[in-house]
This record gives structure tokens, sequence and C-alpha cells, in this order.
């Protein structure tokens, strides 16, 4: 199989202009006639659903919350990335785009990175619009604060909960179409499969997660918008419903899954307190303005961080990124912070953890202004701690937090497999090896607003008359097919609970698979995974019956496939022989313990396709032609 | 820590629910409200019982999926979500009632498990600003004053759980509705359909069966996301205004 990326033809400033010029129109009467099916309802579901609504297309969106509102992308804190230049720093869209380009660590497609920049812009204006409640100054323009990775000051914000904010504009969007009847909404509805016809994809097939019922639906073209599968390492930032089923069934159904090794580690998170624990909270990175990153010098030190010193502190971000400082990328920033640990410098119970100290920032701006900026995080973090990050120091250690593997899309934000499209943290297109700070609300919303109302034309030209009824024997047999794997769910009749081997699986991915990633590490967890699945599959305990709210059975389906998933995530780690942004192999580094890119190899992307249960899925390469920047070396020193 | 929990157990909307009760043992302190459940629903998975079906899903208290009464309270004791509260603020050994929210609006679907979705319909009324994608102009052509902006912010904070109308002795949905309706009326981008918007979502929680306020204010008390009660009085106001203004056939 040769992957088409489909790039517009054209100079990359030119290159969405001149697709918009020359893309295949629908005519309104015509759009009418369309289905479209959206799989998910945070930013790139939301807004997906709501503009192509708009546009006269009709929408069946599914979610699996009760309401489109508690999508994750609820959670984001920190903001949105937009080359408005306001502050009149030096920004443009060109800075938006290299930065995310060098932030990526070189590993992502320029042409739509360069897109994304460009409706950057568009993105706030929208927003504003709908009544996004963004910071202003005293004078009523729109405040912006930096974020990591970058030296302007480009990220709009709503306190600490842009992504809230940003969610509920589209929710409110989504809501006015469900009102006029253009978008049929499907709450608590999870989807366990798609369904291909003609080799094209064509429906899905879902359970009520309150009845159990499991039902067809057919449409024209079928959206994923169904977030990152951070919850493959069980304990991450991400919500506990987030997961990988969506898009694993996909793969299994003919979409390549595209560098599943890429997640990222977020710096500021609260560090782990025991094995109950369900989730890890992160403290937005935009704390990192204000808060100084250190740990002790000497290996082993206990005393209180009051006790120790200013010259028996090493603040080692400042100290190796003198030019980024405590704003260097995420995947820099935490490993350096593991590195320290591993040195026996961390603090706090178990070792695990570096201080993120306000002292200074509060000596120079005061307590106020402080908790102006980040007064709910302070909160949250006194009432999950118990400690006042204004007395002292916070802790904080690297989580998972996001995924920048996912389906593989062209230019159309279309998979291999005709007529699925992708948008959001479930493709792998815009942030190569690592994202920056306050770029996922930005792609969800690019993609959902302004990227697919504009490309899906490009399909759907190809198919009137051709949407099949769910009475097609495709349907029949997906359909079956899923009563099938809930039934042996159910009957498996094991002893042990699902969250049991959910942890487990975690651990393996956590420490083979995280942060740094060794051959023989990765060998081992693959081996230790394949075990794990075949007792899954014997032992685990699934009571209750599938007629009813069963969140054990929901649970189990969810982490059955995270088991097979996590294999592939290794497998692509194992061989990608270079280090590259979040993906850190410890045998490709620097001198100084940087990671080691090797571009006449691996500038490319990794696209595996399933061949069957039991085969090795195969290796598709899409190279990443680069005409606009040059391949550099990241230095953030 | 071990703890007694009492805890309301229905199969479903149509049959009759009952508190049981259930021991939670060995519980670190360091333990969430949600993560003690977590510990117990393995405990009863294990010894092949029915664990207790509750939603969760960010656990850092903005998603509002948690819908619980802690000891009365709905999103249990202190600021925050049910998901936000930690074992370490119960005594040893208490007993801990839990029971899902109750409001007429609400009905349950099992154990912990309600139905909000009539808060979504609410929404859907009036809810939004009606606004094309792409045809927005530049972000910084209308000024918000921070003041304004800032205020906007406080009542846009609601996360949507329903604490608000299962505190209410009335079942009053009028912290949720005011809050949106001050939100959007507030900011100028919100204007052109202030009125519609107040009369239409003010019906929509009429019809889906919410009382009305009677200034008890246990709404504010409970909020998880701190919205405060002058948002009703906001309401009040916007709808008396688009009442009469319809009542005297004025323009929108």
């Amino acid at each position: 199989m040769i992957l088409d990326a489909k790039i517009p033809e054209g100079p990359l400033e030119q290159k969405w202009t001149s697709f918009k010029n020359n893309t295949k129109l629908i005519n309104p009467a015509n759009k009418r006639k369309f289905k479209v099916i959206v799989v998910g309802s945070g930013l790139a579901g939301s807004s997906a659903a709501a503009t192509l609504a708009e546009l006269g297309y009709q929408v069946e969106c599914f979610c699996f919350h009760d309401s489109p509102r508690r999508a994750h992308s609820i959670a984001a804190q920190g903001g949105i990335n937009a080359a408005k230049n306001y502050q009149n720093d030096g920004d443009s869209v060109w800075r938006l785009f290299y930065d995310t380009i060098k932030g990526g660590d070189f590993r992502a497609r320029e042409a739509n990175v360069y897109r994304l920049a460009e409706v950057s812009a568009n993105i706030i204006d929208q927003c504003v619009s709908q009544g996004v409640p963004f910071a202003r100054e005293y004078g009523g323009e729109l405040a912006n604060r930096s974020f990591g990775g970058a030296q302007v000051s480009r990220t709009f914000y709503a306190r600490g909960q842009t992504g809230q904010q940003l969610l509920l504009g589209a929710y409110s969007s989504l809501s006015r179409e469900i009102g006029l009847g253009r978008v049929t909404m499907h709450e608590h509805a999870e989807m366990l499969d798609l369904v291909l016809v003609d080799g094209h994809a064509k429906g899905i097939v879902t359970r009520n997660l309150i009845t159990g019922e499991i039902t067809s639906h057919a449409a024209d073209t079928v959206l994923l918008c169904t977030g990152g599968y951070g919850n493959v390492f069980y304990l991450s930032t991400n919500a506990r419903g987030c997961n990988v089923t969506a898009t694993w069934r996909a793969y299994k159904r003919g979409a390549a899954f595209a560098n599943p090794c890429y997640t990222q580690i977020h710096p500021t998170c609260i560090p782990v307190s025991g094995d109950y624990q369900s989730k890890l909270t992160l403290m937005s990175e935009s704390l990192r303005n204000d808060g100084r990153v250190w740990v002790p010098r000497k290996a082993g030190d206990n005393r209180p961080p009051q006790d120790i010193p200013e010259e028996e502190r090493d603040y080692f971000l400042e100290r190796k990124y003198p030019s980024y400082g405590n704003l260097a990328p995420r995947d820099i920033s935490s490993r350096s912070a593991k590195e320290a640990c591993d040195e026996g410098r961390g603090v706090g119970p178990g070792g695990r953890g570096v201080y993120l100290d306000f002292s200074d920032a509060i000596k120079r701006l005061g307590a106020k202004v402080i908790e102006e900026r980040y007064g709910n995080l302070f909160e949250m973090y006194g009432n999950i701690t118990g400690e006042s990050a204004y007395e002292r120091p916070m802790r904080i250690y690297p989580a998972v937090h996001y995924t920048m593997g996912g389906l593989w899309v062209d230019y159309n934000l279309m998979s291999t497999i005709p007529g699925l499209h992708v948008l959001g943290e479930a493709n792998f297109s815009d942030h190569g090896a690592n994202r920056l700070g306050a770029s996922a609300l930005m792609q969800g919303l690019a993609d959902g607003y302004f990227v697919i109302p504009n490309t899906l034309g490009e399909y759907l030209s190809t198919q009137f008359g051709k949407r099949p009824s769910t009475d097609h024997p495709e349907f029949r047999k997906t359909e079956q097919e899923v009563r099938d794997r809930v039934n042996r769910l159910l009957s498996i009749n094991g002893t042990v609970p699902v969250d049991e081997f959910h942890r487990q699986l975690g651990l393996i991915m956590w420490n083979k698979c995280g942060m740094a990633r060794d051959e023989k590490g990765l060998k081992e967890a693959i081996s230790e995974i394949r075990a794990l699945r075949e007792r899954f599959w014997k032992e685990v305990c699934v009571p209750g019956n599938g007629e009813d709210i069963n969140q054990s059975l929901e649970r189990a389906g969810r982490v059955a496939d995270f088991l097979e998933f996590g294999e592939l995530m290794c497998v692509d780690a194992l061989t990608r022989e270079e280090s590259c942004g979040g993906h850190f192999r410890t045998e490709h580094q620097t001198a100084d313990g940087e990671a080691l890119r090797h571009d006449d190899k691996y500038a490319s992307v990794f696209a595996w396709m399933f061949k069957g249960e039991g085969n090795d899925p195969e290796l598709v390469r899409e190279e990443l032609k680069y005409e606009a920047v040059h391949l550099a070396t990241r230095s953030y020193k | 820590m071990n703890f007694h929990l009492r805890i309301w157990r229905q199969a479903s909307g149509s049959r009759e629910g009952r508190f049981e009760e259930i021991s939670a043992r060995d519980i670190p302190a360091e333990a969430s409200f949600l993560e003690m459940l977590d510990i117990v629903n393995n405990r009863l998975t294990t010894e092949r019982k029915d664990p207790v079906a509750f939603e969760s899903d960010c656990r850092e208290g903005i998603c509002g999926t948690c819908s619980m009464v802690i000891n009365g309270v709905p999103q249990g004791p202190g600021r925050g979500a049910a998901c936000q509260v930690y074992m370490r603020s119960f005594a040893e050994g208490e007993t801990i009632t839990v029971e899902p929210f109750r409001a007429k609006a609400f009905p349950i679907h099992k154990d912990l498990v309600v139905n909000r979705t009539a808060y979504d319909r609410i929404q859907r009324a009036g809810g939004f600003i009606t606004e094309h994608t792409g045809g927005a102009p530049d972000a910084s052509a209308i000024l918000v004053p921070k003041a304004v902006a800032d205020k906007a912010m406080d009542a846009a904070a609601c996360i949507g759980c329903g604490a608000c109308a299962a505190a209410c002795p009335n079942s009053s949905a009028m912290l949720f509705v005011g809050a949106k309706v001050t939100h959007l009326n507030l900011l100028p981008q919100g204007k052109p359909e202030a009125k519609k918007r107040a009369r239409a979502m003010v019906r929509a929680m009429d019809a889906e069966g919410f009382g009305n306020c009677s200034n008890y204010y246990a709404c504010e008390a409970v909020c998880p996301a701190g919205v405060k009660a002058d948002v009703i009085s906001m309401l009040n106001r916007e709808y008396v205004r688009a009442e009469v203004s319809e009542a005297v056939g004025a323009i929108d």
C-alpha cells in the first residue's frame, strides 16, 4: 500500500488557499441529501457537527457521556494558541507554524501544520463571537500569556478553564443545531465498531450504555472525533472514560494507525501517591510562566524546601536551557525532571517529584496577582495534597497527558478507509513527535470548524446515492460480531476485576514504553502484554448482564482493546530506532543526553496496517518532505 | 481507614430503591471519595455482587459528570464536585450516606446514576449565540470591559452537574439557567438574542418540571463551580423584560 497524503501543489503559503479554490463543492440542495455520522462531542466533534449541520448536512452525533458537554476537552486548562500578534511581539503565521514543526521535533507534515497556523486566527474570532469569555485587559482587549516552546505571547485563555469555555462554546452551537432538528444527538451511545460497505466507511454499531441495546447507524461518511489513547497507561491526566476503542476498531477494519509510540508526558502533574489512585491531575503548564522548577543539588537532601538555601538548589531547566528556562517544551522538561529524580534528587514521598516554586513570583507580583492568575489551580492542588502552594513550593512530576499518534489521515483528514475521516487528537497529523502547550485546543477546533467543512466535499462529491440501509448484510454481520464480543466478555466468569488488568497494563507501559524506552524493555513489554491479554480473556470478572447499565462491561471492552493496542505501541517504539520528541530511546542520545534523531532513516510517518489476528502488522511509511523548513537539531538552550 | 456506607441501590427507574449497608475497609486517607467507591466496587465484583453504579469522568471537578448526594449534600462536603472529596475529611468509622440526586426532572437510571438531559434540552432552547462559522468579525473588533468579561466568566464556570436543582427544596434549575443567561446576556455578542434567550430558556425549564426559586440559596451553597445566586436576580430581570417586551409587542 502507498500512502498518498494528497498535499496540494504550490508553495506552502498558497496550498490551503489553492485547495479551497479548487476543491469540489456540494450545492446546498445536495448537502441535505448526505448524512454524516460524527463520533465524539469534544472540541473536534462538537465543532464539526455544528458546522456541518449549519451547512445543511444531516448530522448524527454520538457520545458515550450523558451529555455532549462532558467530553474530555472540557478539562483542558491553559489556553489556545493563535497567530494574532495582538501583542506586537513579532508573531506571525509563519512563526506559529515553525514553532509547531520544531516543537514536534520535525516529525509532522508541513502542509497540515501550516494550514493549522493559518486558521488559528479564525478560531479566536469564531469563539469570541460565540460568547467565549476569554481573559481581557482593562481596556477591553484580549489578554495573552506565553506557553512552552514559544518566545511570543500568543496563548488566549479563560482563567484556568480554557478547554471548558471553548467546549461550551462549541456545545452551545451544537445545542442550537440539535434544537433546530439539524443534528440528531445520541447520548450514552458508545461506538463499538465501524461498518464498511464495498470498502467504504458507511456506518457504525453502537451500544446504548443505559439500555444495553446494540444498534446500527448508516451514513454517507463517518467522522471519528474520539480523542487520544493516553489511558493505555491506566494512570494519566485523561478522564476515566477516554479510550482507544473507536480508533482501534477502525484500525482492525483497515485504517492505518500512525506513530502510536508518540505520547506526551506532561511535566507538571501532581505526583502519584498510591496504587489505589484512579487518575493523575494536571497542573496547567501556564504555571511555568511564574513558577520556577528546582530540586536540591545534593542527592538525598530531605530538608524542607524553605530550609534549603538558594545556592544549594538546582533550577535545572534554567541551568540547562537558559533561553527558554522554565518554558522549555514538555518532552524536554519531563525528561529533565525524571533525570533529576533518577539521580536521587527527587522530593516528596517516594522521591518522584520536583518543586515548582512561586515564592519569587509572589515577591515580585504579590499573592493577589498570583491568585488571580492561578487561583483555581492552587485551590485544586491544596485540595488534593492538603498543602498550600502559596506557602511552600508545589510538588510536581510528569504524567501521561496527550497522544500525538492516531489514525493516519491525508490532507483532507481522510484515513486509509475511504469515507472515514478522523479529527482532533484521534488523528496523527499536526503535532509530530511532541505537541506544544495550547495547541491541542487549536487543532481540535481547526479540524472541526474550518478544515473538515472544506475538505469533506472531496469525498462526498463521489458518493451520490450510495448510502446503504442498515438492512445491508454488512451491518447485520458487524452487529452480530459486536454482540458476540459483548457476550464473550460476560461469559468469562473469572475472578479478577477489570481495573486490575488495566492497572497492570499501565505499569508495563509506564515502565517500559514511557519517558525513556530501550530495545530490551520494549521486547519484554510486548511479551508481558501478550501474557496479560491471555490472562484477561480467561480470568476477568464481568458481573451482570448486557441489558442495562453495566460499567464493568463498558470498561472490560475498553481494556480489551488497550491490551491489543499497547502491543502495537511497543512495536512502533521498537521499530523507530531514534529519539524524537516524546519518543526517547536511550540508545539514541547525544553526549549531553538530548534526543538524537536520525533524519536520513526516520523522517517519516510510521503507519501500521492490521493484517489479521495473530499476524504482525504491516509497516507503511509516509516520507515527510520538508520544502519550506530546514531540518535542524532542536535547541532550547 | 474504615467506613460504613449507607448507599442507595435501585436496579432501574421503574423498580423500588432502598438503602444498603456496605462496609468500606482499608481505605487510604489520601484516596478520593470516588476512589473509595472504586475499591468497594472491586471488592463487590470479586465477591460476585453487583457493583454500585455511579457516574464520573474527569475526576478533577470540571466535567460535571458526578452526581451524588453525600451525607445529605449534593456533590458532598466542601467546595467542588464529588470527585474532589477526599477521605481524610471523614472520621474513622464514620457512617456515610450516599444517594442519587433527587429531583422530579432527574429520573433515576440505576443506583446513583440519574438522567440529566433536561439541562441539555433547556440549553437547546436558547443557551447559545447564533453565529455562523466563518462569518465572525475580528476578535478584537468589539472591546469587552474586563469587569464584564470577568462577570460573564464567573457565570460561565457552571459545570452543568445539576447539584443546584438537587439541593433546592423546589427542585429549581434557576441557578443553572441564570448562569447561562447571565454569561451570554452580559456580553455584547449575546445582546441581539438576549430577550429571546431568557424567555425560551425559562419556558423550557418550566416545561421540564423544575420549580421556581423561593430564595433558599441552597443552590449557591452546594454549587461546585462557585456560581453565585445573583445570577438568579439577573435571570429574573432579563426574563421580566423579555415577557413585558413580548406582551407589548416590542421588537426584540
